[in-house]
């Protein structure tokens, strides 16, 4: 690392785990709130930094995981909707016919009045979880899970082929579908439909799965894993550390994210967790033999942008604490939402990247060229 | 270097095995040329080299593999990892990483090696294979051929000491290939690396191998390149040519050849090839199948095909090349309407392919695309061949009859998946043909394909030329244009560059010139089968 990194103007591609650690801060303050206006605002924000900061050619998942985030809704609504979820509502939208049910099936029915409240209630609870998935997909975009798996120790071998491996299935999954759903064209058909989904579905899980062996093997016999576990008490070894240190990362987010959990659970077992990770990866990373080529530095750009990310989670994340006003929305009876102002300065604040992290370097090239582009046609305007 | 002693491979007990009693030496800093017909045996053996088979493939394995003293019982491929480096048929299957950069450096990684040195050794790669200038690019937005050199790169800059190549060249149009190969010689000459190399394109390489290992049926046999040529069951053209002249040494080279050539250049002075000129669009007959007017495709944002003019009449061959990614798939996928048209326009009989629904689609244009697994759904071969007599709306049989004359020993019940390469190819087409579409596109069809195949499949293309079809392929291969085409279509970045009589574009360039015609040059001969009938005449 040289003293030019901690210039954010030096365009560079940011710390993978910064991105990752910023979205998930934003992903903890969607997790805390229901308020539809702070999730927007949380979208809006992830949204803005994804295309200021985003490099060129690099795929961007992030309109995807958007996507995910209205079905999601609409899903948790159409739910609510036929299955009512023991939300109590007056305001009642339509009346479906209703099915009875047996007694004693607790809060369910199917069918039945569609209450304003209980729509709201999903419609607000979809958004909380379509929210929390635009902050990953924002992680996707900005810097490639491939990339933060160069990270992972050797510890976790077998944890990281697996989701490189994985990683590349379901992209290749999907450019399969598609390469052959155009080609029954070829054949004919039109590739819509049921029965064609049915006949399709082999042949592209097949060559998806092809693929991934392919590109097993191709990281087997590239040395991946190479020398990692010497000896049958080294594999033991590793084995405890590979368990406690996933056990450690998922209790940690689940901490994190969960806001529901008793508050004995919630920052305890994320500190312990995290303390569980960290350490198995320490140990691990002493015995691990692979070596990286141009470790991304962490610099002052990542530490601006992952105090971005802490601040933005940390100030919902207290104004929930409090019980700010309308940081859970009444749904029953249902009114207008206000727009608290402490959680509103801390999302803001979430936008810092676009600014002060340095621009990736294609990108920057770009913007070079567009300034060019610019400058000449000033002068052919003024001659 | 490379030890096989003894080697058997099966993979399912009870069945035929696919590699036996295989006794073989290749020496430290040897190029080795593996040939042999499509299914041979071929890949098994490469793959044997730093045991993926049988370590990642299963199959029994019985004698023994050594490379460098190391036996490949006992070491898994990643044991083996910093003494052989492999590089597979797609390269684009086995990227591991996102950027051209990180993917150099990613074996470099995974053998501990020192920061400092991998960076230098990144730098080199990059200026010894030529891709400095797209060292930051996401790996899916390179051309088939920078994504080969990356991929040779990724390799080669563990600094293995053998590298074993798969297909190096069979996606690469001729000067790419010629570049890659020119890097590898580069290497075995100033590194001392060894090379265990399998291609089916032999005239791009048997001049540069030091040892020829021909593999047939499952047996190895291994010979200096000329010794081994004159018995081999596949040959490259100027082979050919020297064996039909009766010279011996065979030459392997342009160079070679044309040092003897001279007493039958004499022989054949005056004379011109007994081509028919067969190009009805020069002559203006012939209705148009295809005809393409400023045609403009976008694939994403981006302009593949930038004013595109071209037609194709019934009863001609077009043969439709350039570099990699200049456009080529493109114009094929725009010609039956997967892809439409952004600007200007592009009619197959007289209809816009992309708004035809499927089923007057299919009684139009057919395609076998670059990858024939595409079309291909079925369990098995016969259940493939009914399915298709339903869609292309044909009497049952039609397509297995067709199957049955392209590739005549594909069995019933074998799984698609499981058919070589060409047999696949057969397949697709067998079930692009059934339905007799008047324009026949097919999308690089000889990629993987051994000498006879091709010749079947130049047959079987010629005479649907003769039933008044149209047929267009896009392909690198030249010495598939020089004895298939009566026009040749090449398009450079999105733009028609050169239309013209297939003798004329291949005898006129370098890089595409035909080795018989190099060769033969001043004198207008494309293939050895020309140069045989007028000899046979004289």
């Amino acid at each position: 690392m040289t003293r030019a990194h901690h210039d954010p103007r030096l365009p560079r591609l940011l710390h993978p785990a910064a991105w990752w650690a910023w979205a998930i801060g934003l992903a903890m303050a969607a997790s805390r709130t229901t308020n539809p206006l702070l999730l927007a605002l949380v979208v809006a924000v992830v949204g803005y930094v994804v295309a200021a900061r985003r490099e060129l050619g690099a795929a961007s998942p992030f309109g995807a995981f958007l996507r995910l985030g209205l079905f999601v809704i609409a899903m948790r609504v159409l739910f609510q909707a036929l299955l009512g979820g023991g939300v109590p509502g007056r305001t009642v939208l339509l009346t479906l016919p209703e099915v009875p049910l047996p007694p004693g099936s607790g809060g369910l029915r199917l069918g039945g009045s569609v209450t304003l409240e209980g729509v709201l209630a999903a419609a607000y609870d979809g958004a909380r979880l379509a929210a929390v998935l635009a902050c990953i997909g924002a992680a996707n975009a900005l810097a490639s899970p491939r990339r933060l798996l160069r990270y992972v120790p050797a510890t976790l071998y077998e944890v990281g082929t697996a989701l490189v491996v994985a990683l590349t299935y379901a992209p290749q999954l999907v450019e399969d579908a598609r390469r052959v759903r155009a080609a029954r064209r070829l054949r004919g058909h039109a590739g819509r439909g049921p029965r064609e989904l049915a006949r399709l579905a082999a042949p592209v899980l097949d060559s998806a799965l092809e693929r991934a062996l392919d590109l097993a093997a191709s990281m087997e016999s590239r040395g991946y894993g190479r020398s990692v576990h010497r000896d049958a008490r080294s594999r033991r070894q590793a084995t405890t550390l590979t368990l406690v240190g996933l056990g450690g990362v998922v209790a940690g987010v689940y901490g994190l994210l969960d806001g529901g959990s008793a508050p004995l659970l919630g920052l305890p077992l994320l500190l312990v967790g995290s303390a569980a990770a960290s350490a198995s990866l320490a140990v691990g990373a002493r015995r691990e033999p692979r070596s990286r080529y141009r470790p991304d530095p962490w610099a002052a750009p990542e530490w601006v942008v992952l105090a971005s990310g802490a601040v933005a989670g940390g100030l919902v994340l207290v104004a929930a604490q409090r019980g700010v006003q309308d940081i859970v929305v009444q749904t029953s009876p249902a009114v207008w939402p206000t727009v608290p102002w402490l959680p509103v300065v801390g999302l803001l604040l979430g936008l810092v990247p676009a600014w002060l992290s340095p621009l990736p370097p294609l990108r920057a090239v770009e913007r070079v060229g567009d300034s060019r582009v610019i400058h000449t046609k000033g002068i052919r305007s003024a001659s | 270097m490379i030890r096989f002693e003894d080697v058997g491979v099966r993979f399912d007990d009870g069945g035929e095995p696919v590699l036996s009693a295989v006794d073989l030496q290749v020496d430290e800093g040897e190029l080795a040329l593996v040939v042999g017909a499509t299914g041979s045996g071929k890949t098994t053996l490469l793959r044997c080299v730093n045991g993926l088979v049988p370590h990642f493939s299963g199959g029994t394995l019985s004698g023994r593999v050594t490379v460098d003293g190391r036996d490949t019982r006992t070491h898994r491929p990643r044991d083996l990892a910093d003494v052989v480096g492999v590089v597979g048929q797609d390269p684009a299957a086995a990227f591991v990483t996102d950027t051209v950069e990180e993917e150099l450096a990613y074996g470099m990684e995974s053998l501990g090696v020192h920061g400092d040195v991998m960076r230098r050794r990144v730098e080199e790669t990059l200026d010894l294979l030529g891709l400095a200038d797209v060292r930051q690019r996401t790996l899916r937005t390179l051309s088939g051929g920078q994504q080969q050199r990356v991929a040779i790169g990724g390799v080669l800059a563990a600094h293995p000491r053998v590298l074993v190549l798969d297909e190096p060249t069979s996606a690469l149009d001729p000067v790419a290939a010629e570049e890659v190969l020119a890097a590898l010689t580069r290497l075995v000459h100033d590194l001392g690396l060894t090379v265990l190399l399998a291609e089916h394109r032999l005239e791009r390489v048997v001049q540069y191998a030091d040892r020829v290992v021909v593999v047939e049926n499952g047996r190895v046999s291994s010979d200096l390149p000329a010794a081994a040529m004159a018995t081999s069951p596949v040959s490259p053209p100027i082979v050919d040519l020297g064996r039909l002249a009766g010279w011996s040494p065979l030459p392997l080279s342009v160079r070679d050849a044309r040092r003897v050539v001279g007493p039958m250049r004499t022989q054949l002075a005056g004379r011109a090839p007994n081509r028919i000129v067969r190009s009805v669009t020069m002559t203006g007959q012939g209705e148009a199948l295809l005809s393409a007017r400023a045609l403009v495709v976008n694939r994403g944002r981006r302009p593949v095909l930038r004013g595109i003019d071209l037609e194709v009449r019934a009863g001609e061959v077009v043969a439709l090349m350039g570099r990699n990614g200049s456009g080529k798939s493109t114009l094929l996928a725009a010609a039956c309407g997967l892809l439409p048209a952004r600007v200007g326009s592009v009619r197959t009989g007289g209809l816009d392919p992309a708004s035809l629904p499927p089923r007057e689609l299919l009684r139009r244009v057919g395609l076998v695309p670059q990858d024939p697994g595409l079309l291909l759904y079925g369990e098995t071969v016969s259940a493939e061949c009914r399915a298709a007599d339903t869609d292309m709306r044909v009497a049952p049989g039609t397509t297995r009859t067709l199957l049955v004359y392209l590739a005549p020993d594909v069995e019933d019940r074998t799984h698609p998946r499981d058919l070589s390469e060409g047999q696949r190819l057969a397949l697709a087409l067998a079930i692009v043909l059934a339905g007799e579409p008047p324009l026949v596109l097919l999308d690089e069809p000889t990629r993987g394909l051994d000498y006879g195949a091709k010749t079947r499949l130049v047959a079987s293309l010629r005479s649907l030329a003769a039933e008044r079809h149209g047929v267009l392929v896009a392909t690198h291969d030249v010495e598939l244009v020089a004895e298939l085409a009566d026009r040749v279509v090449v398009i450079a970045d999105g733009e028609l560059v050169t239309d013209g009589p297939a003798d004329a574009v291949l005898a006129g360039s370098p890089a595409f010139a035909p080795q018989v015609a190099k060769v033969m040059h001043p004198q207008p001969w494309l293939t050895v089968a020309d140069v045989a009938a007028a000899l046979a005449a004289s």
